[in-house]
Parts: structure tokens; sequence; C-alpha cells
């Protein structure tokens, strides 16, 4: 902030001066002011709307948020997420920093074709993954049930019976893609840490386990953090991978055993129905779940100790 | 020096084990497009190609126009992608090397749009797309987003590293326009950050389900995920011309991956551990 308003006639002609680059930064402001503000505010007012995208709107102040609340499969929605989310993380948190760990500890050879293999389902569409893993999951004639029938399990009716397996599957799939994304980048973060630290370590007699939460893993918070929201965001938006599995249902399938929040959410509006007040509403009440989850997590990663390297 | 120890056998079969539950369902599609749906309803399932793939080729065809949802995703992806590489690259050197007044307010007020997830508007913005006519038009995928806070942060941080500001003063007295400085002499300076920016750009859209979901309404214009995803749908389906289908969807992607995975890794995780 080298320039105050010391020569304010100066300013304008600064501008002035300055008008490309002011030129080339006005694709971002304009596009963000009308698609994405806009929006975001208008979804805002509309969420105390009744509105079928037509005729008249009605302002009825917070009932679409009172009905909402009170909807059960709004609920059951935010459970199968909720559901879904936590206990995918296990897989592709702890599965990415044990992975990632393994491959930086110079134990293995071949690290680069092992994180090449792992990070293959991040370039493959959601939708043709989902089409294989339905096959895979298959009550009679899946890959899957064939495995466990080689324990002697019988077979497990997973993306019908009573609807509940079906959490089971998606949480597969989302483990199965994301497990070698977030181990990539928590790889790219280890090799940003000195190997004097690990030796250093090594000679106080530190395992294995220990280096990997009494360092790796306080040096890394940041990136931890960076990754949970990704997913935390990931998991609210979850839609595509329930969706082609209950073959493009809307509701979930059986009991609703597979709805997430942001298939409630579509198929008020514009997809099933056209609620579009009570649909802003659910947007909002998501909104502010993704809010509320990164800025704790923002608040656990500035807690404790400084990490002494942030980033590369 | 490396010893073969128990541990490291351990590991390896680990590794080996995690890299195989990644491989199989890739390799299962492979198996399946080449079965018929018979063959695919078998217990145990067959774990070995069959002769079927030019019948499930006629039977996918039957179908859906895969040539053309080809053309359209790759209309969409790459109309997408290089209008975001020019936005953000323009946006990128303009933060890193212009000092213009109100330049750390606005850069501010851009990171601070990153915080905002794209949930909360999205029924608004449905309903301007379709008040614009904009359902059914490929605008609606390729403009609103094309210019990212995401990508004008990151070619920020790359211009500041790469692109002296003194390149500019002196092309200018050599009498360049602003125009011919940015594409003549700052572009071909940021190609390793407009292949890194690109794949992630390409990737994603190319592979993106919801928008085209709620604006590709019509058959003709639908994207290679939504015409799968119009295949599983029809009930009564042929399973193999259908993993045939996810096969035409996620091979071209997939093996130029593995041509060059290393600098893909690189480009898509590139923003998240610069922090």
């Amino acid at each position: 902030m080298k320039k105050n308003s010391a020569y304010s006639k100066g300013l304008w002609h600064e501008i002035v001066q300055n008008r490309v680059a002011y030129a080339y930064i006005a694709p971002f402001f304009i596009l963000f002011i009308v698609f994405s503000l806009f929006p975001i505010v208008a979804g805002f007012g509309l969420s105390f709307f009744r509105w079928d995208g037509t005729s008249a709107m009605h302002f009825i102040g917070i009932e679409n948020y009172i009905n909402l609340l009170g909807d059960e499969l709004f609920w059951k929605g935010f459970q199968n997420t909720l559901i879904i989310g936590i206990i995918a993380h296990i897989p592709i948190l702890l599965g990415g920093l044990v992975l990632a760990y393994i491959l930086n500890s110079k134990l293995v050879k071949g690290e680069n074709i092992f994180k090449t293999i792992y990070f293959m389902p991040m370039v493959t569409s959601s939708v043709a993954i989902s089409i294989i893993f339905q096959q895979l999951f298959s009550y009679n004639y899946g890959l899957i049930n064939f495995f466990l029938s080689l324990f002697g399990i019988p077979n497990i009716n997973w993306l019908a019976g009573d609807g509940s397996l079906i959490k089971v599957a998606v949480i597969v799939m989302f483990s199965w893609k994301w497990i070698g994304w977030n181990m990539v980048i928590y790889l790219a973060g280890m090799q940003g840490i000195s190997q004097d630290v690990y030796e250093a370590a090594m000679i106080d007699g530190a395992n294995h386990v220990q280096t990997v939460f009494k360092i790796t893993i306080p040096l890394l918070k940041p990136i931890v953090v960076f990754t949970l929201i990704q997913s935390t965001i990931g998991m609210f938006n979850l839609f595509t991978e329930p969706f082609i599995l209950t073959n493009s249902s809307w509701t979930g399938g059986v009991n609703n055993g597979g709805l997430t929040l942001m298939m409630y959410l579509l198929n008020k509006a514009p997809q099933g129905g056209t609620l579009y007040g009570y649909a802003s509403a659910v947007a909002y009440v998501i909104t502010i779940f993704i809010v509320v989850l990164s800025i704790l997590f923002n608040k656990w990663s500035q807690e404790s100790d400084t990490p002494r390297r942030r980033g590369r | 020096m490396h010893k073969l120890t128990v541990g490291k056998v351990i590991l390896y079969i680990v590794l080996c084990i995690i890299a195989l539950v990644m491989i199989i369902p890739f390799y299962m599609m492979f198996v399946m497009s080449t079965l018929t749906t018979n063959e695919i309803y078998t217990f145990p399932p067959r774990l070995w190609f069959g002769g079927s793939l030019i019948r499930n080729f006629t039977a996918m065809n039957a179908q859906i126009d895969i040539l053309r949802a080809f053309g359209n995703s790759c209309m969409v992806t790459i109309s997408y992608t290089v209008l975001c590489l020019l936005f953000c690259s323009m946006g990128g050197y303009a933060f890193a090397t212009y000092d213009f007044p109100g330049r750390n307010k606005l850069f501010g007020l851009l990171l601070a749009t990153m915080m905002i997830p794209f949930t909360a508007g999205i029924i608004p913005w449905f309903m301007m797309m379709s008040r614009m006519g904009w359902i059914n038009t490929y605008w609606a995928l390729i403009i609103p987003g094309c210019a990212n806070a995401f990508g004008i942060f990151w070619m920020r941080q790359y211009c500041q590293n790469n692109v002296p500001v003194s390149l500019r003063e002196a092309a200018k007295i050599d009498g360049c326009s602003e125009w011919t400085i940015f594409f003549r002499v700052i572009a071909p300076i940021l190609i390793p950050a407009y292949s890194a920016l690109g794949i992630m750009q390409f990737v994603n859209t190319w592979n993106d389900f919801m928008q085209p979901l709620l604006i590709l309404r019509r058959a003709s214009m639908q994207t290679l995920p939504l015409v799968l995803k119009t295949m599983v749908s029809d009930r009564g389906t042929d399973y193999g011309a259908m993993m045939l289908a996810s096969t035409c969807a996620v091979l071209p992607l997939l093996i130029v991956f593995l041509c060059a995975s290393k600098f893909f890794m690189s480009g898509l995780t590139a923003g998240a551990v610069k922090e």
C-alpha cells in the first residue's frame, strides 16, 4: 500500500494508464458478478418465496425452511450423505496418508507405477465408473459377490434389498476414486519435508508409526485440511454415483437408501418438480453445512503450533 | 544395498493388492464389453474376454450415436478449456505484473470468491440459463465458469515466478502493442502453466455430469456422460453394449493419462500443494 491518496489527482491518471490491466481482469469480475454473485444473492431471496418458475411468486417467509427441517426425506438424505462422507473419509485420509508415506519412504521401488495406477480413477467419468460398479455389485452375477462366495459368504443384495447397503457401494466407489488423489497430494507435500527430519527421528529411535503421527501428519496439516475441505464439498455434492447405481432413481432407490442431499435438492427443482423456492432453501442449508465445516477445519488447522513449513 | 526383508515383501504385497483393486473395475469393463448380456449374467462371472465386441458395437450404435456424443464432448470441453486458459492467464498476468490502483483489494476479493460454494446459487443459475434461452446450448456450460478464480490465482503464482516486469517494458520500447506483447511475448512463457491448468480443466469438464444433465435435454446435443446415463435409464438394456459405451467414454482420457501420467498428476494437483 505504498500509494496513498496523497495525490488523488494522479490516481485517475494511474487508472487510465493501467487500463489494460483492468481489461485483463475484467472477464473474471463480470462473469463472477453475473453468473455467481447474482444467483447466490437471488437464491437467498428466492428461498423465502413459493415459486413454480412461471406464475407469480408468493412471499412465505421462512416457511420453506420450516417445511424442509420437518421433512423426513431431507433428514434421510442428510443422514445418508453424512454416513457416506464420514466412513469414506477413513480410507481416503488414512489410506492416502499411509500409501503416500510408504511410497515416499524409499522402502519400495516402482513408486511411479503405483502412483499412476492409484490415480487412474481420477481421470475417468463418474457415470462410467458407476455403471461398472453397478455390475460389480450385482446381486446374482457380480464379481464382488463371487469373491465373497469364495469365503462361503452367501450373495448379498447390495443395490436393492432393504436399501441400506447402497451406501456401502457408494462408499467403496467414493474411496476407490479419491484415495489416489489424496495420496498424490500428500506425497507432493511429503517430498517438501526435509529428509533430515526423518533421519533425526530415526536416530532418536522413532519407529515408522511414530514418525507418521509425530512428524509427517503435523507437518502436513495444512495440506490435510485442504484435502479435507475438498472432499467435504465433494461429499455434499455427491449425486452422480448413487443416482446411476440406483438406475437414475431420483429418490435414491429402495427405502431412499441412496438418497443424498444434492439428489434431494435437484429433485425438488429443476429435475423432478418445480419447487424453485423450496429448492433454493435446500441449497442454502447445504451451503451452510459446507461453510461451517470449512471454518471448523480451518480453525483446527490454525490451532496448535504453527507448522514449520507451509505448502512448498 | 537394499535387502529384501519380510517387511518389504509385505509392503509390496499390500501395494500390489491395492493396485489390483484399482485396476479390476477397468479390466472388468473391458472384459464385459466383449461379452453378450447373457454371458455377463452368469455366475461365477466370466473373467476373460469373449468374442462379442463387434456385436456389442452394432448394438451400441443402434441405441446411441457415440461419435456424435464424442464430438459434443470435444466441442464443449475444448471451447471451455481454451477460453478458460485465455481469461485466467490474462487475469493472472495482470495481477502479477501490473501495479494498478486497487490491485491488492481486487485480488483479495478474488480469493474470497473461492470460499463460496456454487451450490448456493444453483437454482437461480438454472432459471437464468432458461430465461436467457441457454438451455440446450453449450453457452451455459462454457461461459459462466470460464474465468475462474482458482485459475487466475494459479496463473498469478506462475507469472510472478516466471515473467519479469522488465520484459513488458522492453517490448513496449520496441513498439509492441499490449495485445502483441501478451500473445507474442507473454503467452509463450506461460506454456507449461497452460498445459497444467489445461489438463485440470479438460478432465473436469470432460467428465462433468451434473451441469450437462440440467442443461442439455436434447439427445443430439448430449455429451458422453449424458449418453451413458441414457443407456442406463433405458430398462431391459444391453449390458455388453453399455460396457462398450463406458469403455468409449473412459478409454481416450485413460490412454492419454497413462502416456503422460507424471504430467497429469502434477497438473491436476498443482493447485493443492502450493496452498
